[in-house]
């Protein structure tokens, strides 16, 4: 089936499982029409992989509308690819042009290991949160509403750090591999609203201690995670996480 | 099966639900500990149910398919969450909402049910807002509303054009802190491919690990399948990709009763397909409905930019047929009207199946408003454009930009391009008041259940559906059950009827990978859509489901014989997994079919060609249709139908109308 | 481990305490800097000579010497170990890798080291000969002291003297652009209306004090030649 009549050459990433050791592979995709998407594109490569009779490259994705974080890839050098605040699967062959050569690599990062080939294991994310990443109430304990106004700014700046996605493209983007962003935008969300602060201090001490535990590099406030984010989540974020760590270190008892 | 209960509590409708929580049994601390409870899927529903229980101190176990329970696609919800709060002081109510969701459901909901969900509407909000769920808000501090079809009043609460995104991951952190403090066990990569039925109970669940391969097996004394709609099996949806029907698939060849498995919900704002690679389609909020204008060309065929087309050769269709709603009305309606359009030849875009929606009228009412604001009296048309793009941007800024990424058209510059595409399924597992499908401790809630919105879902009654069941239904009513269960010992999964189901799964897995056919699992599945587009989609007929349901056994026959899926089962293999996804659309694809076809009248999102007014509305038949259509799987392509009547007591059921 | 160490060995803590040292030696650079600056003012080296010997006789001069040292000390044996964790988090790279971020905040480590290697031969030019091995001495004032300043005059009229210490100096400078405000982003100040101050004042900081110990060992040269 015909799509459109770009020309793509691939080096993909393959590795069999966590154990295996991975090389890159050289493929050729044609047909490749500029309104598909980069996934839609590897779903074309990918059928006719397995038309070949060989297994078709694995990577991870889900809603395929940026929302979901399941999508990653390190596109040529870059998480997401080129394109500034856009994850992969909203990524779109228009971006590239007919005859360009395309480096795909998973993650890379001791957190997060390769499961196969493209996909990798980002569960470190969800014990971060477990280990602090909520407020403590319980179905039914809630007042109404409406009884605590808050601050539209504070609301706003609260709900641009709660749209992190979770995709990792912060920990794959630093040269340290470190999870501050993602970390910090829920530090700052909750540290923001009112009904985090019971739990404020406690909780930046519980999570930077379980994100030490996974093994994420420390933080050297080069950018890159905020210039790579999807989500444009800001550094103000980090300095927000490292003010109240601060505090919870040494003020107060956490 | 024999007989269908749906148990609804005697009494006013006001007082069911009150009255049933004050006499549910219930079970004791202690007790709860030895509980063990399994969920599937970790969305509104699962996420919500897991948390809610883990604090009242059962065990729980999560199962999910996606790498991490925050994937779940709940995420993807864009416009907003119901609840009647009336802070708006705009003449809402409990009452109201129940109205809204039954009318706009076509009158083919229970009224029991929706009255639940709107009285625990308001706790969602709460319990949300108490989670840190940062809804937009006015500059007072207080939370902002806007409204959404088929209503009057503005109720629904929004976080930009990310609200799904907002009450999931409160929830997921929710369910989180359980997970830390021991009382949920999280699965990731896990799909439940079985459900285990001991005595006519349900007790387990067969999952197979996706990284390994391995099948393994899970005991619970109750188990919540919260795994999501099944709008995938018409391939192009707006579902992720990988939201499939088989957790309640399986569970409906147990035992569990499939409820009006035809109704589908076409959303009528979604992103137009551009090509044969499409994977999926997008959806732009419902939300953008409140700002934005349906229009098209008066003039067939018109090929002018559409900003080119001055306002008087515009046709506002919606406004024009449906005055009191305008671009307000349900979806169903707003969908259908679309198809009416572009069938009649004023489709615009490349593929002609499109419509404009077109947001500049009011970016230019707010951007006065702006100029008025910051003092600027004599500001010009541009400049007051100007202001009105920035407020667009701020409440939809994440929209906009997702078009212009998508199509490469400037959604601020231009009018954008829409069409219907397929989003929600209302039907699903059938299940009682207590949410329990009709095998005993299988219970079936969110979008995987048939409940709460009839033919037609309202745009933000999802989220709040989903987290109703699981927040604030499911903890009492999952009590009824249990309380008779605390004698009941963890069974150990050596029983046979775990080994049986096991073999089971073992043996479609081994089918699968034996075919060692042609075609590849993907061509299959789009194979199928096209056929549920075009057969059972958004218009139906009795021919084209005959021919449908011919043409799905001989695709499954097909299926069956010339698959091809590479690798093995022990290993990490997508192939394999959708597959098995893939082999049961096909069966549930001719349910659906099957449930179109005997219900002989339109109704909300299901719309029989061969039931319509003069004016193309759809005409319902209630002296012979007003009953949920409950079908028993029989074996292979037979299924025996049950009828659960619907008594209206509480509202006068009529002809729907938006004019 | 107490809750202190405990906090100083996270990834935070670390930070911090690269965060805090950093600040000190930037503090002492600043000082270093105006006392060296009198060797401008054309008195033959007498008042910078005056200062040099007030610096190096004063006890808590010399204690805060100490504390310098001690600070520096910290500061290099922190980077390495940020270094190592850092390294070990990603053992795998990447064949291709497009960075988002300046060059020198990823080259800390490389401009440190350049940096060190430079001090401690500056060490040698300067500090063992003031403390340790002596200098020349001279009267001013009817006070005898070291003549530092013509250790100075003498030490850069080698060209490759001059030529290190200005390529050190370009060094450090790219070194400070991100340290500085990078310090300031780890102890969390990170404002909206403040920031560009910030970032104004460390840019400004981190060339103008290169700049004027660049320039010393360049006058110095110019002038004996």
């Amino acid at each position: 089936m015909s799509h459109g009549s770009m020309k793509i050459n691939l080096k993909v990433w393959r590795q069999k499982n966590a154990q295996a050791k991975g090389n890159f592979e050289d493929h050729i995709v044609n047909e490749v029409s500029p309104d598909m998407s980069f996934l839609e594109m590897i779903d074309v490569l990918n059928e006719s992989i397995v038309n070949k009779g060989d297994e078709p490259i694995a990577f991870d994705h889900d809603c395929r509308e940026g929302i979901c974080g399941t999508c990653s890839l390190y596109i040529n050098g870059r998480p997401h690819g080129p394109l500034e605040g856009v994850t992969t699967c909203q990524l779109h062959m228009r971006s590239f042009n007919d005859g360009d050569t395309i480096t795909v690599e998973p993650w890379r990062a001791k957190a997060f290991p390769v499961v196969r080939d493209l996909v990798v294991d980002r569960s470190a994310f969800d014990r971060i949160i477990a280990a602090g990443g909520y407020i403590s109430v319980n179905t039914g304990n809630a007042q109404d509403a409406n009884c605590l106004p808050i601050n539209k700014e504070d609301a706003d700046d609260a709900f641009m750090s709660a749209s992190c996605i979770g995709c990792g493209a912060c920990v794959a983007a630093c040269k340290n591999a470190s999870a501050m962003l993602f970390v910090a935008a829920k530090v700052s969300q909750l540290a923001k609203l009112p009904q985090g602060q019971p739990e404020r201090y406690t909780r930046v001490a519980s999570m930077v201690a379980q994100m030490d535990k996974e093994g994420f590099g420390a933080c050297t406030n080069t950018g890159a995670c905020s210039a790579e984010c999807p989500k444009e989540i800001s550094l103000t974020n980090i300095a927000q996480l490292n003010r109240d760590y601060m505090r919870a270190k040494f003020l107060e008892n956490a | 099966m024999s007989k269908l209960e749906s148990k609804i509590p005697e009494g006013p409708i006001e007082t069911k639900w009150s009255k049933y929580k004050s006499s549910v049994p219930l079970v004791n601390p202690s007790n709860k500990r030895n509980l063990e409870i399994l969920i599937v899927g970790s969305g509104l529903a699962g996420a919500s149910a897991a948390a809610s229980l883990a604090e009242l101190g059962y065990k729980v176990k999560v199962f999910c398919f996606q790498d991490s329970p925050r994937r779940a696609h709940s995420i993807a919800a864009q416009g907003g969450i119901n609840a009647a709060k009336n802070y708006q002081n705009d003449g809402d109510s409990t009452y109201r909402l129940f109205y809204d969701t039954i009318k706009g459901g076509d009158y083919r909901a229970r009224e029991g049910n929706v009255h639940r969900l709107a009285e625990v509407s308001s706790s969602i909000i709460d319990q949300c807002v108490a989670q840190g769920v940062p809804f937009a808000r006015e500059y007072g501090g207080l939370l902002s509303n806007r409204s959404f079809g088929g209503t009057q009043v503005q109720r629904t609460f929004y976080a930009a054009g990310q609200t799904g995104q907002q009450l999931l991951l409160g929830a997921y952190s929710a369910m989180e802190r359980q997970v830390g403090m021991g009382t949920v066990q999280m699965f990731a990569r896990h799909e439940m491919l079985d459900l285990v039925t001991i005595d006519g109970k349900a007790r387990g669940i067969i999952a197979k690990n996706l990284v390994t391969g391995e099948l393994e097996r899970y005991f619970g004394h109750a188990v919540l399948l919260c795994s999501g709609g099944y709008g995938n099996v018409f391939y192009l949806s707006t579902n992720a990709m990988g939201a499939n029907v088989t957790a309640i698939w399986r569970a409906h060849k147990q035992g569990a009763v499939m409820g009006n498995p035809c109704f589908t919900q076409i959303h009528p704002t979604c992103i137009p397909v551009s090509g044969d690679h499409q994977s999926k389609l997008t959806l732009m909020s419902e939300s953008l409905r409140n700002d934005g204008r349906i229009w098209v060309p008066i003039k067939q065929g018109d090929d002018r930019s559409p900003n080119d087309i001055p306002e008087e050769e515009r046709d506002y269709y919606l406004e024009r047929r449906y005055p009191a709603f305008g671009n307000l009305v349900p979806r169903d309606v707003a969908s259908r009207a679309a198809k009416e359009r572009c069938d009649a030849g004023f489709g615009v875009g490349p593929s002609k199946m499109a419509v404009y929606l077109d947001f500049k009228f009011n970016m230019m009412r707010y951007g006065r408003v702006e100029a008025s604001k910051q003092g600027l009296p004599n500001a010009t048309d541009e400049e007051i454009l100007k202001l009105g793009k920035e407020v667009i941007k701020e409440k939809y800024g994440n929209l906009f930009d997702m078009y212009k990424q998508i199509t490469g058209d400037n959604p601020y510059e231009a009018s954008m391009r829409i069409y219907p595409a397929v989003h929600y399924t209302m039907g699903g597992l059938w299940v009682d008041y207590d949410l329990m499908t009709t095998v005993p401790g299988l219970y079936c809630l969110g979008e995987a259940n048939f409940s709460d919105h009839g033919a037609n879902r309202l745009g933000a009654s999802a989220l709040m559906q989903g987290l109703a069941d699981g927040y604030y239904v499911i903890p009492y009513t999952i009590g009824a059950y249990l309380s008779k269960e605390i004698a009941t010992k963890a069974i150990d999964t050596n029983h046979p009827a775990f080994v049986e189901s096991e073999q089971r799964v073992q043996k479609v897995l081994d089918t699968l990978l034996n075919i060692k056919g042609t075609k590849t699992v993907e061509s299959f599945h789009k194979r199928l859509g096209k056929i549920m587009w075009d057969k059972c989609g958004m218009a139906r007929n009795e021919k084209g489901l005959k021919e449908a349901i011919v043409e799905i056994q001989a695709l499954r026959k097909e299926y069956w014989s010339d698959l091809r899926i590479p690798g093995v089962q022990h290993e990490f293999n997508p192939e394999l997994d959708r597959a098995f996804r893939v082999a049961d659309f096909l069966e549930l694809g001719e349910l659906m079919c099957i449930d179109a076809l005997n219900r002989h009248e339109s109704c909300g999102g299901h719309f029989r060609e061969e039931s319509q007014t003069e004016e193309g509305e759809a005409l319902r038949d209630d002296e012979n249709f007003a009953y949920v259509s409950v079908w028993d799987y029989k074996g292979e392509s037979q299924w025996e139908l049950f009828k659960e009547e619907l008594k209206f007591e509480n509202i006068k059921i009529a002809q729907r109308s938006y004019k | 481990m107490s809750w202190f160490t405990q906090t100083l060995t996270s990834t935070l803590g670390k930070k911090m305490v690269m965060g805090i040292t950093g600040l000190f030696l930037m503090l002492f650079l600043m000082v270093h800097c105006g006392v060296n600056a009198l060797v401008f003012f054309p008195d033959d080296g007498e008042m910078f000579n005056k200062a040099a010997h007030f610096m190096g006789t004063n006890f808590f001069i010399r204690l805060g010497e100490v504390v310098l040292f001690l600070g520096l000390i910290w500061h290099v044996l922190q980077s390495v170990r940020v270094t190592l964790t850092n390294a070990k988090a990603r053992p795998e790279g990447y064949a291709k890798f497009v960075n988002s971020s300046p060059w020198y905040s990823r080259s800390m480590g490389l401009l440190g080291t350049l940096i060190l290697i430079f001090l401690i031969i500056h060490l040698a030019h300067f500090w063992v000969k003031s403390r340790i091995t002596g200098l020349e001495e001279i009267e001013v004032d009817g006070v005898l002291m070291d003549s530092l300043y013509a250790k100075m005059v003498d030490t850069f009229s080698i060209l490759w003297v001059v030529i290190l210490y200005v390529l050190a100096m370009i060094s450090l400078a790219y070194h400070l652009l991100h340290g500085f405000q990078s310090a300031f982003q780890t102890f969390g100040i990170n404002h909206k209306k403040y920031t560009p101050l910030i970032q104004i004042a460390g840019i400004i900081y981190s060339i103008l004090i290169p700049l004027l110990f660049a320039a010393m060992p360049i006058v110095m040269y110019l002038r004996g030649y």
